[in-house]
């Protein structure tokens, strides 16, 4: 069987494998920016110490972390083209959907991030007069983020791994590209296995690359 | 400039300060002493309002402290406060961690803050060591540059906590050597420390605190002539004695 591996079939198609890597990345990229964004935000309102604004965010995460990726991404494809009263193509209804989900388990990232940023340092911060806005920005964010890089890699890896399932909806990231390759050509075996070491490939090196930080920096 | 009137906290139910009053007036330097867990740190944070307190007032410069309405952040910038962990910013250079509060709060422009920062880094005797990071200084270096970050401010007073009570002996006196600089050059001082020799040299009172309560305070001489309650005459010959 192995005899018959067409390794051509995956040159030819290459720049179409590549489009799909392309969007695969850039969906990850977006949502991990977005999902930061709006996951630091949840936990400087988790730690604001207003009940009101901490219950909304706690809500939000708990919300979240209950729901299955899939149901989520296939409830805002329906979901946000009704909100906004257009559509918007299943990229920008997936983009959404992986912010606000990727934002609930950033929220608990960094709220632990902030949280092992010692007391004496917020004190400091605050000591030459930097108000509370300022003394997160300059003093206990960058402090909080560092502790955190090993974890936010982490959850980067698990986030490139889960985009696959946007063939939910039909966008054409780089396992679907793969998908309709290997049933245009009728070779599922080629293009499946290709696929597998690609993730394999990328996800291994991810992961080396943050043990090799972590050394490095004593993250 | 700094008043303190019968100042209490609690930590739930645990009162960590009681009844609190003390005074410390311009130009004047002030020492606190006591045994751990007195609640010495905890009076000295309430100064610049780190902490909370329940009961009484306190006074900088006419300011109330404890009044919800005061501007904290400003009145912390016309008080320099020293750490006993010296407390840099880790993931600044020694530069940025004198310039930052100069460009964030009082909104130097950088030729100013870059000038003041050389001036008090050449003050405290570190301007070879401007861009090195605080993990690449020895505590004694960091403790200084922690002085240097207080005085770029231009404060009006300066608060220490224990700021020699990390510090290897080796690398005490060069920080004191700094304080007493700085106290000669008429700087008003509230000092939490255990140094009797630098109380003795630059201290116009002491106060002895126990269990959250100020149990002695007197002028240096009363002090150490011995007119000392029992407590304070069993911590001392504690610390003298070892
Ligand atoms: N955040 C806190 N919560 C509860 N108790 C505290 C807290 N901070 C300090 N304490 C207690 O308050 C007392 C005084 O602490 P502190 O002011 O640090 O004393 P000192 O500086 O004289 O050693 C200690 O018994 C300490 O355990
Ligand atoms: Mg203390």
């Amino acid at each position: 069987m192995f005899d018959q591996f067409d390794t051509n079939v995956i040159l030819e198609n290459l720049h179409f494998l590549i489009a799909g890597m392309q969007l695969t990345l850039l969906l990850t990229v977006a949502a991990i920016c977005g999902g930061l964004v709006l996951g630091t935000l949840l936990a400087l309102a988790r730690l604001s110490g207003f009940w009101i604004l901490s219950l909304i965010s706690s809500t939000y995460v708990n919300f979240f972390r209950s729901m299955p990726l899939i149901l989520v991404i296939f409830w805002f494809y329906f979901l946000v083209p009704l909100i906004l009263g257009q559509p918007v193509g299943g990229y920008y209804s997936v983009l959404i959907a992986f912010v606000l989900f990727e934002a609930a388990y950033y929220c608990e990232i960094i709220r632990a991030g902030i949280q092992s940023v010692r007391k004496g340092q917020v004190y400091a911060g605050q000591a030459v007069g930097l108000n509370y806005f300022q003394n997160m920005r300059y003093i206990v964010l960058p402090q909080a983020f560092r502790n955190m890089v090993p974890v936010l890699l982490t959850q980067a890896i698990i986030l490139f791994q889960d985009t696959s399932l946007v063939y939910v909806v039909g966008v054409k990231d780089f396992l679907v590209s793969a998908d309709l390759v290997a049933n245009r050509e009728n070779r599922i075996l080629e293009m499946f296995t290709t696929v597998a070491c690609v993730y394999l490939i990328m996800c291994l090196s991810g992961s080396i690359l943050i043990r090799k930080l972590q050394r490095r920096y004593a993250l | 400039m700094i008043e303190l009137r019968n100042v209490s906290k609690w930590y739930g139910d645990f009162q960590v300060l009681d009844d609190c009053s003390t005074m410390v007036s311009k130009g004047e330097v002030v020492v606190v002493c006591g045994p751990s867990g007195s609640g010495k740190s905890t009076l000295i944070k309430c100064v610049n309002g780190l902490e909370e307190f329940q009961k009484g007032e306190i006074q900088f410069d006419g300011i109330s402290v404890g009044n919800k309405k005061t501007d904290l952040p400003k009145l912390r910038s016309k008080i320099g406060m020293v750490f006993q962990n010296f407390e840099l910013y880790p993931h600044l250079s020694v530069v940025n961690n004198i310039k930052l509060a100069q460009l964030k709060v009082l909104k130097r422009s950088k030729e100013e803050a870059d000038h003041k920062t050389i001036q008090l880094l050449e003050r405290v005797g570190l301007a070879d060591q401007s861009l090195k990071f605080p993990a690449q200084l020895s505590g004694g270096q960091q403790q200084r540059v922690a002085i240097a970050r207080a005085l770029a401010m231009d404060p009006i007073a300066m608060l220490f906590d224990e700021p020699t009570s990390a510090l290897d002996p080796e690398m005490i006196n060069e920080v004191l050597d700094v304080m007493v600089e700085l106290a000669k050059d008429g700087m008003t001082m509230m000092v939490v420390t255990h140094e009797m020799g630098f109380a003795r040299r630059v201290a116009k009172r002491i106060i002895f605190m126990d269990e959250g309560r100020i149990e002695e305070d007197c002028s240096t001489d009363e002090f150490f002539d011995s007119q000392r309650g029992v407590r304070a005459e069993a911590f001392l010959s504690k610390i003298l004695h070892h």
